[in-house]
């Protein structure tokens, strides 16, 4: 069973494996630096359907679908499902997905919402609750676009710290354990608030939740940086990444030569016109699955943290003046287990 | 070790955050404004050279750009050129034609009627609103002014 890490962090003892991931994309993602990892890229916008909304669900769908065949599964023989995206009550979730018949449960954790449902899919296989458990969001640039600010055709100019919103989903399906990469030890973050009202600055409003929690982590398990051959945040972009790094060097943790940021990873910003970098559930979603999990399982990446962070906003507490409070999710994904894990054994 | 407080956290913020750049942004403003404006003009010399008397020719003028306006917004043109013109865009009657055009063109799957119909005006309704508040204002005082 779990045991609790000094305050915040939980170290999973039998090392659940994520044993299976799958990432769709859109044209752009398609078109990044990792767009030819993405096991799918739709250069359709729409995906062959009517709406935005519609298309963000037909991408769920695609990437459950995807890790399905992959791991040579079927919906019956997924116990749970973890599920978020940005839009308005987790529609692209709930329409996407409704067709699984998996027992299901819906989260909201903006952008970090991949790393909240990979840690519950992890603490179900860890409290032996399931046998395997998905764990699955999206975002879609054009679906958050009119929800979150102006209308597609809209013109305006975007400012330099913005960030463009990834059109693209990931899935995972977490299983105990058997196989690279295992999640070894969470940290569930707490609600940050740094007085950020900035609607185009989101990686200004997370980056203080992303350094909080990756100083509790440390804190609580007595590492630094150098113990991690990565720390993957989720969509901070180059302004929260800068911001990132100055904070945790005010607490005497450096971690500039180890850390890496989906919003960077998934567009070359000098070429494909997002600004500060990438954002969204599927930035940090599609950059995990496509290329971070396969490169875990392939032991080119030994130990990593994934800390996917989210703006906890909605543009009604925007208009009426309201802060935007941010939130940092950390998982320890490695490619070996915990000592204590006898390898393919039920502990 | 520091606790950063939130003021200090803001002005880190400000340092990080990298300034809009307005020499580019205002010399694109008037180059791609001023190109919309000529066009303006060289459209009203094109309808009084047809023989439009010129109190025609002026709206005549406007309701053209209005429609080429709309029209690039519906061929995804305009927010590219928006992109590059900002302010240049804006100002010109082609901004608030694509004010109205974008939200009609994005709204559509709503339905015609709580879509495109309300939602038309999402973005240019404030700009009605007080630019007719504004005219009454102006108004009344005029009114006052001519009493005297």
């Amino acid at each position: 069973m779990s045991t609790k890490i000094g305050k915040y962090t939980l170290r999973l003892d039998t090392s659940p494996s994520i044993i299976g991931s799958a990432a769709i994309g859109g044209k752009k993602e398609g078109e990044g630096p990792i767009g030819k990892m993405f096991d799918l890229v739709n250069y359709d916008a729409l995906f062959g359907q009517k709406s935005w909304e519609l298309a963000e669900s037909e991408m769920q769908r695609q990437a459950a679908q995807k890790v399905l065949d992959k791991c040579s599964l079927s919906p019956g023989d997924i116990q749970y499902l973890f599920a978020g995206d940005l839009l308005n009550q987790i529609v692209a979730s709930h329409y996407g997905l409704r067709e699984l018949g998996i027992p299901f449960f819906g989260l909201y954790g903006a952008c970090s919402t991949m790393a909240e449902s990979l840690i519950l899919s992890s603490m179900m296989i860890e409290g032996e609750l399931a046998k395997k458990v998905m764990a699955i969001t999206s975002s879609h640039f054009c679906s958050a676009e009119r929800q979150f600010r102006f209308p597609l055709e809209y013109g305006g100019q975007r400012a330099p710290t913005s960030q463009w919103t990834a059109t693209a989903a990931g899935a995972c399906i977490v299983a105990e354990n058997s196989q690279p990469p295992y999640v070894k030890a969470v940290t569930v973050g707490c609600i940050e608030d740094k007085d950020i009202k900035d609607l185009n600055n989101m990686g200004a409003a997370m980056a203080p939740a992303a350094s909080t929690t990756i100083k509790r982590y440390f804190q609580d398990t007595l590492t630094g940086p150098d113990n991690y051959d990565l720390i993957l945040t989720g969509d901070l972009a180059q302004v929260g990444s800068d911001l990132l790094a100055e904070l945790l060097l005010r607490e005497d943790y450096d971690i500039k030569k180890k850390h890496a940021d989906c919003g960077l990873i998934l567009y070359d910003r000098g070429t494909q016109d997002v600004e500060a970098g990438g954002s969204g559930c599927g930035c940090a979603a599609g950059v995990l699955c496509s290329y971070i999990i396969p490169a875990i399982r392939e032991g080119k990446i030994k130990d990593m943290l994934f800390v996917a962070t989210g703006a906890l906003m909605s543009p009604v507490s925007v208009q009426q003046g309201q802060n935007i409070p941010g939130i940092a999710h950390l998982l320890h994904l490695s490619s070996t287990p915990n000592p204590t894990t006898q390898q393919g054994g039920n502990a | 070790m520091e606790t950063v407080t939130n003021q200090s956290y803001d002005q880190m913020v400000k340092k990080a955050s990298p300034p809009s750049k307005s020499a580019r942004n205002i010399s694109m403003a008037f180059l791609v404004g001023g190109a919309i404006c000529t066009l303006g003009h060289a459209l009203i010399r094109l309808y009084m050279s047809m023989g439009v008397p010129e109190e025609t020719a002026f709206p005549a003028a406007s309701i053209t750009l209005v429609f080429l306006s709309a029209l690039f917004t519906g061929l995804n043109i305009y927010d590219k050129l928006a992109k590059w013109g900002g302010a240049g865009t804006l100002v010109p009657i082609t901004g608030f034609a694509n004010a109205i055009t974008a939200p009609a063109l994005e709204f559509k799957s709503e339905g015609y009627i709580m879509g495109l119909g309300a939602k038309m005006f999402i973005i240019a309704g404030p700009v009605i609103v007080y630019g007719i508040a504004a005219g009454v204002v102006y108004g009344v005082i005029l009114y006052l002014f001519q009493l005297y």
